[in-house]
């Protein structure tokens, strides 16, 4: 049967079909779907873990354990992840291992648009990347063929334009894999020195019978046409070059690490000018130089942002001219908080208040554009409340009295605990703000160890975070709706002023979870209206002016009151009260 | 290499756009075509800008379309239609719905929403539909339907057939939807 399938669809079909057993992940975009997706087929078991380092371990365990394992993270996840990438490296494996890691060049939804195959050339690992959904699945395969037989975890790497492209998959069946039996095997797993340098041997020799399949295997192919121009290129951009140039000869790469050799020189020397095409950073190119091929790449197609076929075009062929351009200057449409979210509360009242604030990941970070503009640092999960104890320390107790630190549950349980921990224990005197609205948000709606639901949506065991932070040493925990602007200031408030660690808990649920009923759409009373905006200063995309009257959208408003609260008039009418 | 058809579906993030391409990308791949279609999932989803990609053919190769490569562009909202624009071909089709959304800067007052976009766009010589989609996703029985709307719009610009578009809705969406999508589609298509 074909179906169209989105490339993390098809990843998800892949390890199904090819007897996965064990999946432990993290969400974070563009890599979600992949575990979402394999949720749905019981045959394997499947969990969201509190981080990727967890999730990474618990895939490795489950190899160890004789099962064909599989861990998905983003770019970013594998920063938090590589401790145990790097020792798993030198362990190998029991049953096969795949590690999903989702690049996103053009930064549609992170931090920062590092390439991950670095990570496979520094752990030494053999890493694979699709070029469309059929690839998806049918590279799942051969990653747990290549684990298998050569001992390692292999990494499979995915990036926004496969991940979240829908192509064509022809469906097989599943393969079940029979449990590995579990031999005690310490100089393999338990890396001490003694054992360790052994295994850093092993993975030498594996990296050099992984050069071969390099130059053999059927993964990376040559694909003759005219030799006038040869294109090296892998994933996405191998897409763009056969796109923009049908005629040019390809040699289109499978596998991205280790790279191949004779392969490379062999092509070189059949084509009269060779490019590499390749998003980010020039990891091809430099393998090229250092093999004595010369290639153009990175001074023509630079190290920024995604391609597409233009920029192939552009380069090395003939663009097709641009559409007519509208003739006036087209407002940004910035993404926002959703109507009724309950961040936005948050966000005025510590914008009302005045303090720096120390940012964290995930939809709330969105309080940083204005017109709330609440936000001082975003640097990656958990950092708000290490990074506000260390902006306090340095610069002293008065500006722990106007400071705080935001942080969302899942992030909070990813790895904000520790940062609070350092806190508590280091005798600092902050204020944090968890945004606890039961729900990972940005990612589309995981659950969390929080919510109290596993990744079917059964009920599960909820970490209480009010009695973790009592337990880690925090005295004053308070739990407050931010959607009670006067409730929610006065205890920020009191929490600032107080000489000790305060956790301030801000309770309401996503305003998109299916359990939250909206209530009736808000309306203007316009005799009542003064058109004085104080409403415009929650930033809610339901408010607008329309033909220079304050209009709320029915459509988009859900009730939630907020900038009833903010009316001088009492203008603002309607709703549950 | 045989002609690849480029349609984008272009609007603001939450309006439906990935229950369209899935139908569209459905249609397509009912008739036999190679198809490849490309989303955003994440941050721009929070009402940003967002834009879908679908591509058919014998054989597709790059996943998205770039500057001055649209055939068809289906738009949701007026603003947006304004901003792709320059991503269509010379001669191509622009569909767009009537619904006006600000967005944030225009609501904070830092930008200003552009005046008469239909006739302005009309102007450069493109061929424009406007539709009041959201009357008649109302007409069908949910505001919500204003994506399918638009794709009976845009089914009279392609080949496939009253029944492949039907087919294709029922693979698309839950049982107890199929039957208002489908009224939503007929209204578009009647247009």
């Amino acid at each position: 049967m074909k179906k169209l399938m989105l490339g993390n669809a098809a990843v998800a079909r892949g390890l199904y079909e090819h007897g996965c057993r064990v999946a432990s992940s993290y969400p974070g975009t563009p890599s979600t779907e992949i575990t979402e997706e394999l949720s749905n087929y019981s045959e394997v078991y499947t969990e969201w873990a509190p981080n990727e380092k967890v999730a990474m371990e618990v895939a490795l365990g489950a190899s160890i354990g004789g099962a064909r394992s599989f861990c998905a993270m983003k770019h970013v996840g594998l920063n938090v992840a590589a401790d145990p990438l790097f020792t798993a490296s030198y362990t190998g494996v029991g049953g096969g291992m795949i590690i999903a890691v989702a690049d996103d060049p053009g930064m549609h939804s992170s931090q920062n648009e590092q390439d991950s195959r670095h990570y496979a050339i520094a752990a030494k690992l053999p890493m694979l990347e699709p070029a469309d959904s059929a690839e998806c699945r049918d590279f799942v395969g051969e990653a747990y063929r290549i684990s298998e037989e050569y001992d390692t975890p292999v990494i499979l790497r995915m990036q926004t334009r496969i991940a979240h492209s829908q192509s064509i998959v022809e469906l097989g069946e599943r393969t079940e894999k029979e449990l590995k039996e579990y031999v005690k095997d310490p100089k393999k797993y338990v890396m001490m020195p003694a054992n360790a340098i052994g295994r850093h041997v092993v993975v030498e020799e594996r990296t050099a019978k992984l050069r071969e399949l390099a130059e053999t295997g059927s993964i990376n192919r040559v694909e003759m046409a005219d030799t006038a121009i040869g294109v090296i290129a892998a994933g996405t951009c191998y897409q763009y070059v056969k796109e923009a140039l049908p005629n040019a000869s390809v040699l289109k790469l499978g596998m991205v690490n280790p790279l191949p050799v004779k392969l490379i020189q062999d092509f070189a020397a059949k084509v009269e000018k060779l490019y590499v095409v390749e998003e980010l950073d020039g990891i091809i190119e430099a393998h090229c130089a250092s093999i004595g091929v010369n290639v153009v790449g990175k001074e023509l197609f630079g190290l920024l942002g995604e391609f597409s076929q233009r920029t192939v075009a552009e380069k090395l062929g003939t663009a097709l001219p641009a559409g007519d351009s509208f003739p006036e200057a087209i407002p940004g449409r910035p993404p926002v908080l959703c109507p009724g979210c309950p961040h936005r509360g948050m966000f005025y009242s510590l914008h009302k208040i005045g303090v720096t604030v120390s940012g964290d990941i995930g939809c709330y970070t969105l309080g940083a554009l204005p017109p709330l503009g609440t936000m001082d640092t975003t640097i990656c999960m958990g950092a708000s409340i290490s990074g506000l104890h260390g902006f306090n320390t340095a610069r002293g107790a008065e500006s722990a009295k106007k400071s705080v630190a935001v942080i969302g549950d899942s992030t909070f349980m990813h790895s904000g605990i520790t940062g609070l921990i350092d806190m508590v224990y280091n005798r600092g005197t902050s204020t944090v703000i968890v945004l606890d609205n039961s729900i990972t948000g940005m990612t589309g709606h995981q659950q969390n160890p929080t919510t109290g639901y596993d990744i079917h949506g059964v009920a599960a065991p909820a970490v209480s975070i009010e009695k973790l932070c009592e337990a880690i040493g925090v005295n004053r925990v308070r739990v407050v709706d931010p959607n009670n602007l006067k409730e929610f200031e006065k205890t920020v408030r009191e929490e600032l002023a107080a000489e000790e660690v305060s956790v301030i808990i801000s309770r309401r649920p996503c305003a998109l979870l299916k359990s939250v009923k909206p209530a009736p759409a808000l309306t203007i009373d316009h005799d009542k209206c003064i058109t004085c905006k104080m409403c415009f200063r929650i930033g809610c995309p339901a408010i607008a002016m329309v033909d220079g009257k304050v209009e709320i959208d029915p459509t988009l408003c859900v009730g939630c009151g907020l900038c009833q609260q903010l009316c001088p008039k009492s203008a603002i009418v309607g709703g549950a009260k | 290499m045989s002609k690849t058809t480029n349609i984008m579906i272009v609007g603001v993030g939450g309006q439906g756009s990935l229950l369209a391409s899935k139908l569209l990308g459905n249609v397509i791949m009912n008739a036999g075509y190679d198809v490849k279609v490309s989303e955003v999932h994440g941050m721009s989803q929070r009402g940003g800008s967002v834009v879908t990609y679908v591509r058919y053919g014998e054989k597709v190769a790059s996943p998205i379309i770039a500057l001055g490569e649209a055939d068809l562009i289906v738009s949701f909202e007026q603003c947006e239609a304004a901003r792709w624009l320059p991503y269509l071909k010379k001669g191509g089709k622009l569909i767009t719905g009537d619904q006006k959304i600000s967005p944030m800067p225009v609501i904070t007052g830092a930008a200003t929403y552009p005046e008469n976009i239909p006739e302005r766009i009309t102007a450069t010589g493109c061929d424009l539909t406007v539709v009041d989609a959201l009357s008649l996703a109302e007409q069908a029985g949910s505001a919500k339907a204003v994506n399918i709307v638009l794709m009976g719009v845009l089914s009279k610009q392609m080949e496939f057939s009253v029944e492949d578009w039907k087919t294709a809705i029922a693979q698309s969406v839950k049982p107890a939807f199929v039957e208002m999508n489908e009224k939503a589609f007929e209204l578009g298509r009647s247009i």
